[in-house]
């Protein structure tokens, strides 16, 4: 019993956090207010974070925290806030046939991603990467980015650039 | 007995599932910030696959895939923003059935 008490817990936040998740993001696609989905993703986002903690993952989860909780909903909450919107009209009859057909094929698409997913278990070579050595995952995510992935990381800092001066251009007010 | 630990398969579902609600989402809704926002749902639930299996194969790319993931966000969040309050200042509205400026 004792060996399993870690498990035990494994199972129970991945549980509790997966149903969390899941009605999260149900009603952040639900709710008519615009800031109630916002506030309901940052949920969603914080159970990520969560999961990703359960997958060893630390510094993806803190920048899930910092990034997307934080900086990305931010913007979004802004934004609201910034334009008036007038409540969402109720559709009309051919808007809800429309709606119903793409729910139906999103939801096939789901099954399809569920049979390829269970049908064959992973495969691959496995790395050297092991849960012990991921608790050092700073030092870890850092070796493989700084060596590895360099050319991307520097293209993503271009891409940075380029997306903050194409926000600012867009919203300049035209003279 | 042994209890086993949570297999990567429901790793694998829950991101499928949190991916389709993102699909229902952007389908289903007019408003453009919920449609942003489901699609925002959507790359994350990709990062879950992405975490899941770099962590089952005990590799690193998978990490930095959802690192790259995160950053294209970010700058996707500052553009689109922006492409909305520009609408919004010459429209008047963002429903996304009524900007349709661009189709013929």
């Amino acid at each position: 019993m004792a060996e399993n008490i870690g498990t035990i817990f494994q199972w129970l936040i991945f549980l509790g956090v997966a149903f969390t998740s899941i009605i999260a993001s149900l009603l952040v696609i639900t709710r008519k207010n615009p800031i109630h989905s916002a506030l309901f993703l940052v949920l969603t986002f914080l159970c990520m974070a969560v999961l990703y903690l359960l997958l060893y993952s630390q510094f993806i989860a803190i920048i899930q925290v910092v990034v997307y909780a934080g900086a990305i909903v931010m913007l979004i909450v802004f934004v609201i806030m910034l334009l008036d919107l007038e409540e969402e009209l109720q559709s009309g009859l051919k808007l809800l046939y429309s709606k119903v057909i793409g729910s139906g094929l999103a939801v096939l698409f789901l099954f399809g991603i569920i049979y390829s997913v269970a049908a064959r278990s992973l495969t691959g070579k496995t790395g050297t990467y092991t849960p012990e050595k991921m608790n050092a995952n700073v030092k870890a995510v850092g070796e493989v980015l700084f060596t590895q992935y360099l050319l991307p990381f520097e293209i993503i800092s271009v891409l940075l650039v380029a997306a903050i001066i194409g926000a600012v251009i867009l919203s300049k007010k035209r003279t | 007995m042994i209890i086993p630990s949570v297999p990567p398969v429901l790793y694998l579902v829950l991101s499928g599932i949190l991916f389709t609600i993102g699909v229902i989402g952007a389908l289903t809704r007019r408003n453009a910030i919920i449609v942003f926002m489901c699609i925002e749902m959507m790359l994350n639930a990709v990062n879950l696959t992405f975490i899941t299996v770099s962590r089952f194969l005990q590799s690193m790319d998978g990490v930095l895939f959802a690192f790259f993931v995160m950053a294209v966000a970010a700058a996707e969040a500052a553009v689109g923003l922006a492409i909305f309050v520009m609408i919004y200042r010459s429209r008047e509205t963002i429903n996304v059935d009524e900007i349709n400026l661009l189709k013929w």
